[in-house]
């Protein structure tokens, strides 16, 4: 008898339309299958609009596949649940509550006792680098710091998986490369299993064990790079020739692909 | 020159804070200035503008006999009554409308309705239902500024982003958990800034409310002055409710700042 070993999350041929004015259905994804390993950091790269937040936005649970199902440990995927923690493109802290409080929203509403929340939250505040920043409130925090603390948040749940979409997009570049090292350095101490959304291509091949890459309209994976780079990565790596070689081939993919389009192009495409 | 229109006529742009004072001094000095003049200088005649010194004459015999104060805090009770009542049924309400369909189908149509009825073409039915006393008074100030504040209220509610709720599910939270915790919190500083702006409004419904059968308060002050043509008085009582007004406005933005450190702007 063989075992065969489930993937942590199974996206199995997700189609996703949305009902738009007029009637006429529009279909973000299409024909989606893709698994994510556990303690496995996979990254789907793709442009502007293609579906990435859809996609993201289904595995949390906070809408339906129109086709196709998604599980978490061989248990399909029926609503939002703090197993799957995750990280939003824009900037998501409560105003109202500090840092602090941020950290500890899940811990609080799942019961934790204060004493264990506060020392749980603290762990986490400290590990994304703002000790000493905890009484402040949102308002007084830079964009970067913003996106620590909403990571924090999410970690500190101890999700089975990290959904992050596009978690760095508004940052400048500098404040970014911090980002992607500060991430790096977390990932390598608790090997969570992440499902990262990006449309940098470097971002892709720096953070990831796997790139999926997608296509626009309707969103499909067009292919899968396996990220050979050995870990622990830095920042120096997007130099090296290794480095470089992998970024010609998603570049090449995503060009041949853009291509396409552009032949096909017709006014109003969609569906 | 040109720097000058750089400092001063940039959109948007801060200036010093001395000018700033100078130059909203300087425009009261010249409003003041030119009441003078029309005045003393018998411009206009006594009966259609009174002088300053007669205002200050009406306010010191008004305060002296008690009667300026007497007809403050009935109208500061009419007003803050049916501000309240408004408000303690607008604020829920339009948290719900905004944010649930349901109420918004149920609530929306006839809100919108009733809200560009003048109250004025209300006061025959109000006196029917509720008499001429007090009540009468309440209710106008009440309609005056619930509909308007359940609007305003809906916007702040629909405006809350839908990603603060969604990441609040993804870190658990139930739907009740959201509501309580997440959406209605969000609300406050808009909630806020609404109440503040709706009890200005609320003052403006004063001489409509104390139209009817009225013999205190400031509105009934103003329209009795009239009768008699006792410009002095009237000019009292526009003064005293725009600087009640402004007061409150005052205490509002205090208490927002108190009570919301954490909201921007
Ligand atoms: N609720 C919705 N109703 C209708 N269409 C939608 C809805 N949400 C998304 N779409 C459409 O689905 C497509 C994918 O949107 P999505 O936000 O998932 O893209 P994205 O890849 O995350 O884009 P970006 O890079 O801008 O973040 C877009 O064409 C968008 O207009
Ligand atoms: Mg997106």
């Amino acid at each position: 008898m063989t075992v065969i070993a489930t993937p942590k999350l199974r996206i199995a041929n997700v189609a996703l339309r949305f009902r738009s004015r007029g009637g006429v259905p529009v279909t973000a994804l299409e024909n989606i299958s893709l698994d994510v390993e556990d303690k496995e950091f996979s990254v789907i790269v793709g442009p502007s609009g293609c579906g990435k937040t859809s996609l993201l936005r289904l595995v949390a649970g906070l809408i339906e596949p129109t086709e196709g199902a998604i599980s978490l440990d061989d248990a399909r995927i029926s609503g939002p649940g703090k197993d799957r923690g995750m990280v939003f493109q824009s900037y998501t802290l409560f105003p109202w509550l500090t840092v602090q409080d941020n950290v500890e929203f899940g811990l609080r509403i799942a019961g934790i006792p204060a004493a264990q929340r506060r020392e749980t939250a603290k762990r986490f505040i400290a590990q994304v680098g703002l000790n000493g920043f905890e009484r402040l409130y949102p308002k007084q925090l830079s964009g970067g710091m913003m996106q620590r603390v909403a990571l924090a948040r999410a970690l500190a749940n101890d999700p089975a998986i990290l959904l992050m979409d596009e978690p760095f997009g508004a940052l400048d570049s500098q404040t970014r490369s911090l980002m992607q090292e500060l991430l790096l350095d977390i990932w390598q101490a608790s090997h969570k299993t992440v499902l990262f959304i990006t449309h940098d291509i470097d971002e892709s091949i720096l953070l990831g064990d796997r790139v999926y890459v997608m296509t626009a309209r309707p969103g499909r994976i067009k292919e899968m790079v396996q990220i050979g780079l050995p870990r622990p990565r830095t920042v120096d790596m997007l130099t090296s020739d290794a480095f470089i070689a992998i970024k010609r081939r998603i570049m090449h993919s995503i060009h041949e692909e853009a291509m396409r389009s552009v032949a096909t192009e017709r006014p109003a495409a969609d569906g | 020159m040109a720097s000058f229109l750089d400092a001063y006529a940039t959109p948007k742009k801060d200036i010093p804070r001395r000018a700033y004072l100078t130059v909203s001094t300087l425009v009261a000095a010249a409003i003041l200035a030119l009441w003078c003049a029309l005045s003393y200088g018998g411009l206009v005649r006594s009966d259609f503008l009174p002088t300053p010194d007669e205002v200050v004459t009406a306010a010191i015999n008004g305060i002296a006999d008690g009667s300026l104060l007497v007809n403050t805090s009935v109208s500061v009770t009419e007003i803050m009554s049916g501000f309240v009542i408004a408000s303690v049924f607008a604020v829920p309400l339009g948290i719900l409308m905004g944010s649930f369909k349901i109420a918004e189908a149920a609530l929306e149509p006839v809100t919108n309705f009733v809200r560009y009825l003048p109250v004025s073409a209300l006061i025959p039915l109000l006196i029917l239902w509720v008499g001429i006393d007090i009540e009468e008074k309440i209710s106008v100030i009440f309609i005056g500024t619930f509909f308007q504040q359940l609007i305003l209220i809906a916007d702040v509610s629909r405006g809350v982003s839908q990603d603060l709720l969604d990441v609040s599910y993804t870190l658990g939270a139930n739907r009740r958990t959201v509501v309580a915790r997440v959406l209605v919190p969000a609300t406050l500083p808009g909630v806020m800034d609404t109440l503040r702006v709706t009890l200005g409004w609320a003052w403006t419904y004063l001489v409509v409310a104390e139209l009817v059968a009225a013999n205190k308060g400031l509105g009934y002050f103003i329209l009795n002055s009239m009768r008699g043509l006792f410009t002095d008085q009237i000019f009292l009582g526009i003064m005293v409710i725009g600087l009640l007004g402004l007061i409150t406005d005052q205490v509002f933005k205090l208490l927002r700042n108190w009570l919301l450190p954490w909201a921007a702007g």
